[in-house]
């Protein structure tokens, strides 16, 4: 415990306090971004015609069998030569992560809405309603219930994936450990606290979205 | 063409694949008339009706509403094309009671009966579920209308999903084997549910397997074998004394259908 009380652990905390805030950051822009990406993807991919379909099917293959890491190192050196303008590591990152974990998650609305009876869309259509109005009242609302679990799972996978972004010089946690570490030459103590904020900070998480799927299959099973 | 027919289907053909379900099927469901369709399984009937609203597209032929045809000709083979919204349109006037009741499961009654006159008929939200209330009350599900599906006998879902097609005020009411998914004892409120509003004059299209309820309702009773009508005309000619030799074996064949009683 002494160890832990040191006081270069005690110096290095500020800046891993603002490391922390950098990955929730980035972590906070990617879920929602790769949420965003999952609907349209796998809206279209579930509903979209031919062509639609298709191009859901080549993102979901492109950057779902790439490793994210390369994608992050892609659009952080590749990408700048290639349409010659700068980008940063937080955009880098965030593009990397939220499209990967977008072609995941839109696998995961497709699953969910096949999931879906199709008698609910007959129940629907023979009412009249049109194709957007089933899709975001009827099918995607019974979606969602199934896809929570899945959810949870990418969600935490990709809130410690974004540890990746240290390798761009990005100021999330682990590079900031890093940069601690060899100032100050404390791997022990720096490292293990950056395992436990991680843990800290996914289980209560995954905890609540538990509650939430009990919730939601209570309200409306 | 009179309008006083608000089906009028002619020269309907249907094909899943290579196998043709529906070889012809010429038939009118004249306003205000019930018209049972019977048969065996596979002999078409439930194809046929979720012809009529177009869940199933014809192969060839042509579904008439109120005198008018759905879609439009393409070509000469009898083919027609129909569009999205002419679609639309003409579900909005017909119901549909399915075998599994379809209700949509995170919605209660009330706004499962609310939802297509909301995003269909654009009533507003007050509208809807005073209609929503009174269609239930007269199915005997007054004060059920928070309940969701779940929470509901089999029974009571099916009134619930009666109620979801009335709400559109259908020019017609089609009934794809409505009691076939319930128990024997909730059989009954569902069949008075439909006798009621034969009572009330709605024009109706019933695929059922209740021999006993059909001789009952049916102004017409049609015979499908084969995917073609093969005897029809009113129950007590077609169901009692039957000529053709495979309607008489299928008569014979429900022993269930005692004349005549219905409570």
């Amino acid at each position: 415990m002494d160890a832990f009380l040191s006081p270069s652990l005690a110096i290095s905390l500020p800046a891993l306090a603002r490391g922390l805030v950098h990955t929730l950051e980035l972590a906070a822009v990617c879920l929602v971004a790769s949420l965003l990406l999952g609907l349209v993807f796998g809206v279209m991919r579930y509903a979209g015609g031919r062509v639609l379909h298709a191009l859901a099917i080549a993102y979901v293959e492109v950057f779902r069998n790439t490793p994210v890491l390369v994608q992050i190192l892609w659009f952080f050196f590749a990408l700048p030569i290639l349409v010659q303008f700068e980008i940063s590591a937080f955009t880098a990152a965030a593009l990397g992560l939220s499209l990967n974990s977008g072609a995941f998650s839109a696998e995961i609305f497709r699953a969910g809405m096949q999931a879906v009876p199709t008698g609910q869309w007959e129940a629907a259509n023979a009412l009249g309603m049109s194709r957007a109005r089933v899709m975001f009242r009827i099918v995607l609302p019974q979606a969602v219930r199934h896809m929570i679990p899945a959810f949870t799972n990418r969600w935490i996978e990709l809130f410690k994936l974004t540890s990746l972004a240290s390798v761009i010089a990005y100021p999330e946690l682990v590079y900031s450990a890093q940069q601690i570490s060899n100032s100050y030459f404390n791997p022990v103590e720096v490292f293990t606290l950056v395992a436990v904020i991680f843990i800290a900070l996914v289980i209560p998480a995954s905890y609540l979205l538990r509650r939430l799927e009990a919730r939601l299959r209570r309200s409306a099973p | 063409m009179t309008t006083d027919n608000v089906i009028e289907i002619s020269g309907l053909r249907k094909s899943f694949g290579a196998h043709e379900v529906l070889k012809g099927i010429d038939l009118v469901v004249p306003k205000g008339k019930t018209v049972v369709l019977l048969g065996a399984s596979g002999s078409g009937k439930s194809t046929l009706l979720r012809c009529v609203n177009f869940l199933e597209t014809p192969t060839a032929g042509t579904v008439a509403f109120n005198g008018k045809p759905v879609g439009t000709p393409k070509g000469t083979g009898g083919e027609r094309s129909y569009s999205d919204r002419e679609l639309r349109a003409l579900r909005a006037h017909i119901g549909i009671v399915f075998q599994q009741f379809n209700l949509f499961p995170h919605m209660t009654a009330l706004e499962n009966i609310m939802e297509g006159q909301r995003a269909v008929l654009g009533r507003s939200r007050e509208e809807a579920a005073a209609r929503a209330e009174a269609l239930l009350a007269r199915v005997g599900l007054a004060g059920r209308g928070g309940a969701y599906p779940s929470h509901l006998s089999g029974g009571q879902q099916q009134r619930v999903a009666i109620c979801r097609a009335l709400a559109m005020d259908p020019d017609v009411m089609l009934f794809d084997e409505a009691t076939s998914a319930l128990d024997p004892e909730l059989v009954g409120e569902v069949l008075r549910t439909m006798k009621a509003l034969r009572e009330d004059g709605m024009t109706m299209l019933i695929v059922t397997h209740e021999l006993g309820f059909a001789y009952h309702i049916a102004d017409e009773v049609v015979f499908l074998s084969e995917g073609r009508i093969y005897e029809q005309g009113p129950p007590e000619q077609v169901m009692l004394h039957p000529k053709g030799e495979r309607t008489r074996q299928f008569m014979l064949g429900h022993s269930e259908f005692r004349l005549p009683h219905l409570d």
